[in-house]
């Protein structure tokens, strides 16, 4: 089985979110970036199918020269080779769209995405990818097992969740559920000596196409300093909520 | 030309963010001068969806589509778009509306815009406000393709509701095979779903153990609210995963989010963010959740909510 991982390289959840060139570009000034964590579960699920089942686990990011050691990170793990596709996409459409010519150039049985990124989190790449490469896709998807072209997963609903079959050629939307958190891994210092000696292949975009624009970000109005109620007098609680805040 | 809006039920009834959707697409087709299509697939009686702005509904009966099923429902929306001649199609941003919009987006050759969270401030060019940075900011885009997608984040807009009487007309779409297939659904029917739900009682760590689960139950049984947790409850096995709220979890946009023995970790306010108004009950004063919180009670949940409920209960009393 031919896996392909796709990885974003998104600013660590602690990171500062500030903009920059009149709030037009996220600042990256001093933030730290890391494999999406959504990702990172697709991944170390990938890898599960490597060992088990003898998968070949390539992992793919559309961006620029500056995402690569994070694709480095996730050959440390144990992907096999990375492709770094040359360009900073504009929006979601673009990032599939590339992503798309990756999967059909590579012959991919099975794409791991996460669900979505916690930067723009549009929840939209790994669907519109499946679409383009006229693959089946399951997302949300908290469990899945590959036994030839036959594919079984579970995924989260609201309220619950479904268990469905499918087959390959197949896109999967993961997040936390498809492995342990206990089970991702950190990349050791051989795993990290052995990454700097994998291929990583950049290839240049095939589209500047996009189908939104970003025009400005803008961030939340400060919110103020919380209003503490004596647990004694839980009638004002029940009085602000229903008076000042009126949500009851 | 009309506005196009997939009106989801359950069981033949609407889903209140169904209602919330037809309220958008209202304000959307007044700002664009049209009117309001709603697809509505295997419910009812429809005729709840003219208090929020329907003129029209295509309504679709097909037992192919009993199960949710993303390809198929998104083909089916897609040939009402169609049909209509729709620029603008509106979808919720349930766990279903999002797994099929990417998939109506790529069939319509449409552009996208996700996690919508007001009105569009332009309609040429077509100008929204989503959240981003995991509701740490948000992002003003525009759609520049002639046909557009637009999902609506639950309790963003609220419901809206307006005169106007609607025509309905049965649909017939093609459903192609949907190389997916359901084996098994395990929800329980008889509960507020978060994504649904416009309050959340979210209990922490502090309970000490899911024997203690049973007031946080009562307390958003009272407030006809969705039960949700925090991050190591659910790694505990005291919750389901499907409670777990947070960055890794499940978003939550409710107009009001009770967090009980929670301590406040920068993962499970990432999650909580885009909800409205914030209550927090902890023992720890320097909990760091009572800085994102609107209202705090220092105190220990096992004292604190007991009463809570029954001061609830006797307001709820008061003002029904």
């Amino acid at each position: 089985m031919k896996i392909l991982v796709c990885i974003s390289h998104v600013p660590d959840t602690t990171s500062k979110i500030n903009f920059t060139d009149g709030d037009s570009k996220f600042d990256t000034n001093g933030v730290q970036f890391v494999i999406n964590p959504n990702d990172e579960f697709g991944l170390t699920r990938a890898m599960w199918f490597k060992e088990k089942q003898g998968a070949t686990v390539d992992v793919v990011n559309v961006g620029g020269a500056e995402t690569e050691p994070t694709l480095r990170k996730a050959l440390a793990i144990g992907a096999d080779t990375a492709i770094r596709v040359n360009t900073t996409a504009k929006d979601g459409f673009q990032v599939a769209k590339e992503l798309a010519k990756v999967v059909k150039d590579g012959g991919y049985d099975l794409v791991i995405a996460g669900r979505e990124s916690i930067d723009y989190n549009g929840a939209m790449v790994p669907g519109m990818l499946a679409e383009l490469t006229n693959a089946n896709f399951v997302t949300n998807c908290i469990s899945l097992d590959v036994d030839g072209t036959t594919a079984k997963a579970t995924r989260e609903i609201d309220g619950g969740k479904e268990t469905v079959t499918t087959s390959l050629p197949l896109v999967i939307g993961g997040q936390k559920g498809l492995v342990e958190e206990s089970d991702l891994r950190i990349p050791n210092m051989r795993g990290i000596m052995m990454a700097r000696k994998k291929p990583l292949t950049v290839l240049e975009p095939a589209t500047a196409e996009t189908e939104t624009t970003t025009v400005k970000f803008e961030k939340p109005v400060p919110k103020g300093a919380v209003t503490l109620v004596d647990a004694d007098n839980l009638d004002e609680l029940v009085n602000l909520l229903h008076n000042e805040a009126k949500v009851i | 030309m009309s506005v196009l809006v997939y009106t989801e039920s359950e069981n033949g009834k609407f889903k209140k963010t169904a209602l919330e959707v037809a309220s958008y697409a209202k304000a959307v087709a007044d700002q664009m001068g049209t009117t309001v299509t709603a697809i509505a697939v295997n419910a009812g009686d429809t005729s709840e969806l003219e208090k929020y702005g329907v003129d029209k509904v295509l309504k679709v009966s097909n037992s192919a589509l009993d199960t949710f099923n993303a390809k198929s429902y998104a083909a089916a929306i897609k040939q009402a778009a169609e049909k209509e001649g729709t620029k603008v199609v509106i979808v919720s941003q349930s766990a279903d509306s999002k797994y099929l919009a990417p998939i109506l987006a790529v069939g319509l050759q449409a552009g996208y815009a996700s996690n919508v969270v007001e009105a569009p401030s332009s309609t040429s060019p077509f100008t929204v406000k989503r959240t981003a940075f995991t509701n740490k900011a948000f992002n003003i885009t525009t759609i520049d393709t002639d046909v557009k997608v637009v999902g609506v984040s639950n309790n963003s807009f609220g419901l809206v509701e307006t005169a106007a009487s609607a025509t309905t007309e049965d649909f017939s779409p093609v459903i192609p095979d949907s190389g997916v297939t359901v084996q098994s659904v395990d929800k329980a029917t008889d509960k507020v779903t978060i994504a649904d739900a416009e309050i959340v009682v979210s209990a922490g760590r502090g309970m000490k153990g899911p024997e203690n689960w049973g007031m946080i139950e009562e307390l958003a049984g009272v407030l006809g609210a969705a039960t949700a947790c925090s991050k190591p409850v659910s790694d505990l096995g005291w919750r389901p995963h499907g409670e777990h709220v947070g960055q890794t979890g499940k978003p939550v946009a409710a107009n009001l989010y009770i967090a009980i023995g929670i301590s406040g970790a920068i993962q499970h306010l990432a999650g909580i963010n885009a909800s409205k108004v914030k209550v927090v009950i902890n023992t720890d004063p320097e909990a760091p959740f009572f800085k994102a919180a609107d209202y705090g009670v220092v105190g220990d949940a096992f004292e604190v909510v007991p009463v809570l409920i029954e001061k609830l209960k006797a307001f709820k009393a008061a003002n029904a």
